[in-house]
């Protein structure tokens, strides 16, 4: 007789079930790095619409459509001018070894763009490799040197990231080598927990108080850049706009981590298309939209991305993952050592675990040697170069000549959801759920 | 000396008069008078000079110094000498939160009492200070190294890492994973070189030596109250 087939319950699927039983036994929660892994409404859930009788395309091959994009021109004396609006999210050295460091900002210097440092400070290679280097002021202050402030081309001062709006950092204690524990002032193998509040201001009107002082220390030479995760984009941008941000950096839900407990990164904030829109409104209320400049992250993989979070009103877009994944993260080699960690390429998110079998979140020499630095620049410099023609040619189809000239006109939703979210309508109709009174 | 007077330059004019002294120059001296409580003052200094500023001040005052010798004759802000790396910074009055938040390095004197937070996060920075602190003072303190004259508020230390807490008055409370430590000869004749530093009167022999447990500095379930 034929036996019936197996029912799972959905509440308590395998994988809960086994989730479950792994907290039992360790008694300590799931930390990883890489971002959400659940379905999200993304930007994939937006089209862009080309242009026909009624808009007039401009033709691929030949005509122009400029990606130039100028970051920090409320304040600064010297902002930022980047070739192309698509920036290298900040990424701690200490999460990231000094090779993945180095390719990043070759890269990224090979299309003309940004890197940005991390939590635990400014490395000597990061500054060598990368022509403008964006130098973060966290809450932990690890590393924090003002010599660094001055010798950056951009401040950003870290509120949150989307991976863990409201947490703070984390580096588990195997990552944390003699060189990462000196430049945090550390002690070698603690598991580091990083503050999540910064030491000397609490609220938007200290925030304010502390610009300035950091225009002050830097003879208002630099931009001022604020990083927020997407929680309440809508307050918190205006209040980074109120407390004097040149530039407010804004890190959506899929945004990525080095390591951090999984329940925040799958649980915590707002995904990056509702978290946009509603950055761009708090913008237009206060009449600073293209003054204080906005750049999206979190989960921007491709150059439709761009376009779309472009066309939503975006100045730039800030990759992190996606430029890890360039120099090789989750490359089918040395695939024992993916086994060994209990997963396979493609499945890979164990940053956390310094292990990394393709030697870029890792502080092992013998696994960092993996990573050839003119191989990973050339990647990263090749994705960056694949996103913005993609960007461009998206553009160019809609009769643009300048990638900030897509806008929100150019979109339209393929799912309520999204349409909601985007605030832009949904396919085949003009109705943008919660706006149109229907 | 080079007397500054607020009340006719802007705080910007004088930092960045201050950021342009260069090895060569003779302006070692500086005098700033009406601050009226003006924030980020002698910020983000290099230089080995020595500036005193008559009257009250904001917040961050001294925020970042290097080298220099900031003396305050009047009370400080919030963020005193914030992440300061080398030098001096001494307030002959009172200090507001966060004074000396995740100094890396150099002295920090404060004749009365500090506000909460005092330490946040310190880095290496030494810090006396002539009175009390507040709440949570050498919160998350990575390194160097705290004396309180006076008695310390709740929660002193939490979650520290390698800083030592002298304390000559009452604790009101220790926080998570801090504990009271041995006070070894070594740590005495550290504390009395500090306290004939910042010129403090007091007796080393009454202090109480505090410092990190090092329970939460790798994660364990069974000290899972605490994190």
């Amino acid at each position: 007789m034929a036996s019936a087939p197996r029912r799972y319950s959905a509440a308590f699927s395998p994988e809960v079930i086994a989730e479950i039983q792994r907290a039992a036994n360790e008694g300590l929660y799931r930390i990883r790095g890489f971002g959400t892994l659940r379905p999200l409404p993304s930007f994939d859930d937006l089209v862009l619409l080309g242009a026909s009788i009624s808009r007039y395309p401009l033709e691929g091959y030949r005509e122009r459509c400029a990606t130039d994009v100028t970051l920090g021109t409320r304040f600064a004396k010297k902002p930022i001018e980047l070739k192309i609006p698509i920036t290298i999210a900040g990424m701690s050295f200490g999460a990231l070894g000094a090779n993945a460091k180095r390719a990043l900002g070759r890269g990224a210097n090979a299309v003309g763009t940004s890197t940005t440092t991390g939590d635990g400070g400014m490395s000597d290679e990061e500054r060598a490799e990368s022509d403008i280097l964006v130098y973060q002021v966290l809450p932990s202050r690890y590393g924090f040197d003002p010599a660094h402030l001055r010798a950056c081309e951009a401040i950003e001062i870290v509120v949150g990231q989307g991976a863990k709006p409201g947490g703070g950092g984390m580096l588990l204690g195997h990552k944390i080598t003699e060189r990462v524990a000196e430049m945090r002032t550390l002690p070698a193998g603690i598991d580091q927990r990083s503050a999540c509040r910064h030491p000397d201001w609490t609220g938007p009107d200290d925030l304010t108080i502390k610009i300035t002082e950091l225009r002050e220390a830097t003879d208002w030479e630099k931009p001022v850049f604020v990083k927020i995760g997407s929680a309440r984009p809508r307050y918190d941008v205006q209040l980074a706009v109120k407390a004097g941000a040149d530039v407010v950096v804004l890190d959506g839900m899929q945004g990525g981590t080095g390591a951090t407990q999984e329940v925040f990164i799958e649980h915590a904030g707002i995904p990056t298309l509702p978290a946009l829109r509603q950055a761009v409104e708090a913008l237009e209320e206060l009449g600073m939209h293209r003054k204080v400049q906005l750049v999206i992250s979190g989960g921007i993989r491709s150059g439709a991305d761009v376009a779309k979070a472009l066309a939503m009103g975006a100045d730039a877009v800030s990759i992190g993952t996606a430029a890890l994944v360039a120099l090789g993260c989750n490359r089918a080699i040395h695939v024992e050592d993916y086994t060994a960690l209990g997963t396979e390429p493609g499945a890979c998110h164990h940053c956390h675990t310094g292990r990394c079998p393709v030697g870029i979140t890792t502080q092992d020499p013998v696994l960092e040697s993996r990573l050839d630095v003119a191989e990973g620049a050339r990647r990263v410099r090749n994705f960056l170069t694949v996103l913005t023609m993609e960007a461009q040619t998206l553009a160019r189809a809609c009769g643009k000549s300048h990638l900030h000239n897509l806008e929100p006109e150019d979109l339209a939703a393929l799912t309520v959801e999204a349409a909601a979210m985007a605030g832009v309508p949904l396919a085949g109709t003009d109705w943008i759920p919660g706006r149109s009174g229907q | 000396m080079i007397e500054v007077d607020l009340a006719q330059s802007s705080v910007r004019e004088l930092n960045q008069r201050l950021h342009r002294i260069g090895p060569g120059d003779n302006e070692h001296h500086w005098r700033v008078v009406n601050p009226n409580g003006a924030h980020a003052v002698a910020v983000g200094l290099t230089a080995p000079v020595h500036v005193e500023i008559k009257g009250h001040v904001g917040y961050y005052c001294a925020g970042m110094n290097a080298s220099a010798e900031v003396v305050v004759d009047g009370h400080a802000g919030t963020g005193l000498a914030e992440n300061i790396m080398s030098g001096s910074v001494r307030v002959r009055g009172n200090a507001a939160q966060s004074a000396a938040a995740s100094g890396r390095g150099g002295l920090v004197v404060l004749e009365g009492d500090a506000s909460a937070r005092c330490g946040i996060s310190m880095k290496g920075v030494a810090i006396v200070v002539g009175g009390s602190v507040g709440h949570m003072s050498a919160f998350m303190g990575q390194a160097g190294t705290l004396v309180v004259c006076g008695d310390a508020g709740h929660d002193l230390g939490d979650s520290i890492y390698e800083a030592d807490i002298f304390v000559a008055g009452k604790v009101a409370s220790l926080g998570a994973d801090c504990m009271e430590k041995e006070m070894t000869p070594a740590d005495f004749d550290r504390l009395a070189d500090l306290l004939g530093r910042a010129r403090m009167a007091a007796d080393a022999a009454r202090f109480r030596h505090y410092g990190s447990a090092r329970r939460l500095y790798n994660f364990h379930i069974d000290h899972a109250a605490e994190y």
